[in-house]
């Protein structure tokens, strides 16, 4: 049991890495990556959030939406997967909120840290994209929980490793055309390039 | 509340206090109101055309399979005629045999919701594999299967079977179709797979499915289908139980290969089928 | 606050497009442009959902309580891309089966979020919903110049429709597999951007350092 949860931590970081695999949470991942300080510090917000939406939105999906999951409230034949999306972004924005108001009340040089990046992680993709996910393959509960930190943790790892690239790059003769937003590109193309040959790993 | 009227910097006359909390809770109830009827209204209305189109697209795949529904000859309106031809049975996997009408309803299975993907998670309804039995690699495998029979004059032309396993990149799923002797290939197809794109997700492409139309699978009772690595030669005695391997992708191929020998093989409908060839 | 029409709507296009200068709504643009026909779904439903997002938010602009002001628009934009979904479902099954969660995720999309706090919180409906049209165009824009590239080279075709006959095939064309494979698409719009910045140099990012010379000398110089 121990190995398949591993094995599934594992994927969820390397061979289906959010963001390089699924290009989910690019917009930040591209416009946040300019130093690594700041990088280090959405991923963890990133990691924090994921491994407590993901599960959530499971047990939100498994007793209220899907179907027939309405069974002990006595409605049995109700499918509400339809509200799924609502549902999702509501609890991902509610509960990022509330992390803000946690954070800002008993660890509050954390929330200085970490800035304005929280209300932006409720439109990161990478978060509702991980929540989808984890509804399509049919999830359980712990099941999310490694998913759902493995998801984050992956895409943290790939803001991290993209900061200290583009900090070397600074002082690189690049293009006019090129430079910033165009060499970004490119770079992640390639990262994207070598995380494919985690492809085909079982463990 | 009037301090904040009159500091509200605004290019129009603030009518109302945007920020009472009067005004958020009827813009708060409004917004879900609104959206609520929308969402439910097209939900209810489209769902029972978009459960028909799935059905309709699983339909298409098992005659894909069968050989019944040729790409650019086969009308899609035809698809419903020739899909009521097939019968559809219940296959209990640990028992290894087909359920009868009363047996079907005393084990409270629903055929028309039946998904075996999802039962293949619900620990009353599977069992894990060990690692000796998991050749696919799916790690659990549902309790029972469905499975799809031609029948014309009382006798077995085609059984499709539901097979899947894991290539390199994801789980494929598809339909393997036999011929009514269960032995000989009707055809195959892989409606479900995030295979490279170009290199494994050939698997999808007609012309290699066309290949295994006619190989066999069984010799001296074992599975003895195999996809080689390149082309098979037509005139060795063992082509028959060879498939062309696809280019550049070797461990899909193997995926296949593997599928092929669990779901044919004494774990799945192996012991199933024996009574066809007889 | 009465733009010209035709600026709002042609504006994304090449001078403020939303993925070459705005940095917003990349996620789908790599994922999804494999194929010209599976990328056209996603524009036109990307396109729909940012312009009527637009309208309605705009329409309800003055009585939105800034403590609700995100979620609000959320969730309007979120029953709008359940409706497009739902509608995709029933209309053409098997595009949707393609765009798979990317559908879903127009919720995050940074253009739609993006387009409604910076435009149609503060402007009329009609001219809220023109600049959403636009921005979608913007974005297909990119998408469609991506999805030609890709399903060219790598399948040989476009829409579909065989154009390089593939060696597996029986033709000649052994297609560039790269093409198909997501980190193309970022190779692509990277080369876009130098494109675009080489003809609108206004658009170039500024340098950080300004790079010396490799010797006392050269420095002189």
């Amino acid at each position: 049991m121990f190995e398949y949860y591993l094995s599934l931590f594992v994927k969820a970081i390397f061979i289906e890495n959010m963001a390089l695999v699924f290009f989910l949470g690019m917009c930040t991942f591209i416009a946040i990556s300019k130093k690594i300080e700041t990088a280090i510090g959405l991923g963890i917000a990133v990691v924090v959030v994921q491994a407590i939406t993901v599960p959530v939105n499971n047990l939100i999906y498994a007793y209220l939406l899907a179907d027939g999951a309405l069974a002990w409230a006595g409605l049995p034949d109700v499918d509400l997967s339809f509200l799924g999306y609502l549902s999702y972004i509501g609890v991902i924005a509610a509960i990022v909120q509330i992390l803000e108001m946690f954070l800002d009340k008993y660890v509050p040089a954390l929330y200085n840290a970490l800035g304005v990046f929280l209300p932006l992680i409720t439109v990161n993709c990478a978060i509702l994209g991980a929540s989808i996910f984890m509804v399509n393959r049919d999830y359980n509960f712990s099941e999310s929980v490694v998913y759902g930190i493995g998801a984050g943790v992956g895409w943290a790892i790939a803001i991290v490793v993209l900061a200290s690239i583009r900090e070397k790059m600074k002082y690189s003769d690049v293009p006019e055309g090129l430079r910033g937003l165009g060499i970004t590109f490119i770079t992640v193309g390639l990262m994207s390039l070598g995380f494919m040959s985690f492809g085909g790993i079982s463990l | 509340m009037s301090d904040s009227q009159e500091n509200s910097d605004s290019k129009e006359p603030a009518t109302k206090n945007k920020d009472s909390l009067a005004n958020i809770l009827t813009v708060a109830l409004g917004v879900c109101f609104v959206c609520a009827v929308v969402v439910a209204g097209s939900a209810v209305s489209l769902k029972p055309t978009i459960k028909a189109n799935k059905e309709l697209d699983r339909n298409k795949n098992i005659l894909i399979a069968a050989g019944l529904f040729k790409q650019g000859e086969t009308q899609e309106s035809e698809i419903d005629g020739l899909f009521e031809q097939f019968t559809v049975r219940v296959v209990d996997l640990q028992n290894k045999t087909f359920l009868t009408e009363d047996q079907i309803a005393a084990a409270n299975l629903d055929i028309s919701k039946y998904d075996q993907r999802k039962a293949a998670k619900i620990p009353g309804m599977s069992m894990e594999l060990s690692n000796e039995q998991d050749i696919a690699s799916i790690s659990r495998r549902a309790n029972y299967s469905v499975a799809y029979l031609l029948e014309k004059d009382g006798e077995v032309e085609r059984i499709v079977l539901p097979v899947h396993g894991y290539g390199l990149w994801s789980t494929l799923y598809g339909f393997l179709a036999l011929q009514g002797d269960g032995n000989t290939v009707a055809g195959i197809t892989f409606y479900e797979q995030k295979e490279t794109a170009g290199l494994g997700g050939e698997v999808d492409n007609p012309s290699w499915k066309n290949l295994w139309v006619g190989k066999e699978i069984y010799q001296d009772g074992a599975v003895a289908l195999k996809v080689i690595k390149g082309a098979v030669d037509k005139s060795a005695p063992d082509a028959k139980y060879q498939v062309d391997g696809l280019a550049g992708a070797t461990l899909t191929s193997k995926g296949v290969e593997n599928l092929i020998a669990y779901w044919m093989g004494d774990e799945g409908f192996g012991p199933l089928l024996s009574d066809f060839k007889s | 606050m009465s733009q010209n029409v035709k600026e709002v709507l042609l504006a994304p296009i090449l001078q403020n497009n939303p993925i070459g200068l705005q940095i917003l709504g990349i996620c789908s643009a790599l994922a999804v442009t494999s194929k010209m026909s599976v990328a056209l779904v996603m524009c036109i439903a990307l396109t729909i959902v940012t312009a009527f997002s637009n309208l309605f938010i705009s329409l309800i602009r003055n009585s939105i309580p800034s403590s609700i002001r995100i979620i609000v628009q959320m969730t309007i934009i979120a029953s709008l891309v359940i409706v497009v979904d739902q509608v995709l479902g029933a209309v053409a099954y098997d595009t949707s089966k393609q765009l798979t969660v990317f559908v879903g995720l127009i919720i995050t999309n940074c253009i739609v979020m993006g387009r409604a706090e910076a435009f149609a919180m503060q402007n009329p409906p009609g001219i809220s919903f023109i600049d959403g049209v636009g921005n979608g165009l913007g974005y297909s824009a990119v998408l469609m110049a991506v999805a030609v590239i890709r399903e060219f080279f790598g399948s040989g075709s476009l829409f579909g429709f065989e154009i390089l006959p593939l060696v597996t095939n029986g033709g000649w064309y052994n297609p560039m597999g790269m093409m198909l494979l997501p980190p193309s698409a970022f190779f692509i719009i990277g080369l876009f951007i130098w494109a675009l910045r080489a003809s609108r140099p206004e658009q170039v990012e500024e340098a950080d350092y300004e790079i010396g010379g490799h010797t006392a000398l050269t420095r002189a110089m």
